[in-house]
């Protein structure tokens, strides 16, 4: 178990291009989808928590997601499999391809790859959509989080805090009628 | 032996006070490695941020793998990773801990009832983020939609979907 979880981090760690947001829909694919090792719901609260604490949201999740399956074992063998490919593969860079950094090719690979994030990114977003159930107000709340992301440079750490504090208020409200 | 010791503490600094991902640590890196410690040129630091985005993995962790490496050889390429990568471990251990034992409270349900519609909309904000440099002509835009039409749609598998852009790339540019 700890092995195949330690491969299918390594997996992860390898194919994401473009940083953090760019690892969900292969985690969400390798994981949920496929080994089913944690669900949609569980997934989302494991984004919220690793968005809301220090360090690079694609390793918190890795670390909170690896505790979930299998405990500290787990969140070890996660965090390696996430981490090692970067390492070995900007070693490898720093070590012998440093003087190739300008290539026609590799400039012409990224030109279609960067797309292909966006579109990842998005069909992540719609699957989780389709099975979160979200009535139309908690989609207006999501839809409200894109504008105020997208046109205020507020952190999304503040709308993280602001949502917990919401859930309370309204099903506290909700409990007493 | 000292500058690896400096190096763990720089690259531990920046693991904890870095949050929101990857690029947040930018700034932060900045100040510490060049600023303060003076181990590199800035020149030499935009060099490492381009290689980070076009390597796979999370931005933080190639750009301290690359400085650690620059700084002290594959010994400092290690230490700065681990060390950059620790303080989430422990913030996240602590977390997870803290969540597993007030699961059976009603509120820590509430309190994420509330933030999963926040997560979807943070989700697709950094797609949209990510589109305002992706999206350079109509060709890029294609390439987007066949691919969320295949995964979406078609099942087809995420990481081949990468892999098949990349062939795209070079086929159309």
């Amino acid at each position: 178990m700890l092995f195949s979880m330690f491969i299918t981090f390594f997996k992860i760690g390898a194919f994401t291009f473009g940083g953090g947001y760019a690892m969900i829909p292969i985690i969400q694919e390798e994981l949920v989808d496929k080994k089913k090792w944690i669900d949609d719901d569980e997934f989302m609260d494991a984004i919220a928590v690793a968005q809301g604490s220090p360090g690079p949201v694609a390793v918190n999740t890795s670390i909170y997601v690896g505790y979930k399956i299998k405990g500290l074992p787990g969140a070890i063998s996660a965090t390696l499999g996430t981490v090692l490919p970067s390492l070995l593969i900007i070693l490898a860079i720093a070590m012998f391809f440093y003087q190739y950094r300008e290539n026609a090719i590799i400039d012409k690979v990224f030109l279609g790859i960067r797309p292909a994030v966006v579109a990842l990114i998005l069909s992540a977003v719609y699957k989780m959509m389709k099975k979160s159930k979200f009535g139309y107000k908690r989609l207006l709340i999501s839809l409200g989080t894109v504008l105020i992301i997208v046109f205020f440079s507020i952190s999304p750490i503040y709308l993280i805090i602001a949502a917990g504090i919401g859930g309370i208020v309204y099903n506290k409200v909700k409990v007493k009628e | 032996m000292e500058k690896l010791i400096k190096l763990f503490i720089s690259f531990f600094k920046i693991g904890a006070f870095s949050f929101g991902g990857g690029y947040a640590m930018l700034p932060l890196i900045e100040e510490e490695i060049i600023k303060v410690r003076g181990w590199l040129t800035t020149t030499e630091f935009i060099d490492i941020v381009a290689i980070s985005e076009m390597t796979p993995g999370p931005i933080a962790i190639n750009s301290a793998t690359f400085l650690g490496y620059k700084v002290a050889g594959v010994l400092g390429s290690i230490v700065a990773t681990v060390a950059v990568v620790l303080p989430s471990f422990i913030v996240m251990s602590i977390l997870y801990h803290f969540i597993v034992k007030f699961k059976n409270t009603p509120y820590l349900e509430w309190v994420f009832t509330g933030i999963r519609p926040v997560v979807l909309g943070l989700i697709a904000a950094a797609a949209v983020s990510v589109a305002k440099s992706a999206f350079i002509d109509i060709k890029s835009v294609i390439i987007a939609g066949l691919l969320f039409y295949l995964v979406s749609f078609k099942n087809f598998n995420a990481i081949l979907g990468i892999v098949l852009a990349g062939l795209l790339g070079v086929l159309l540019y």
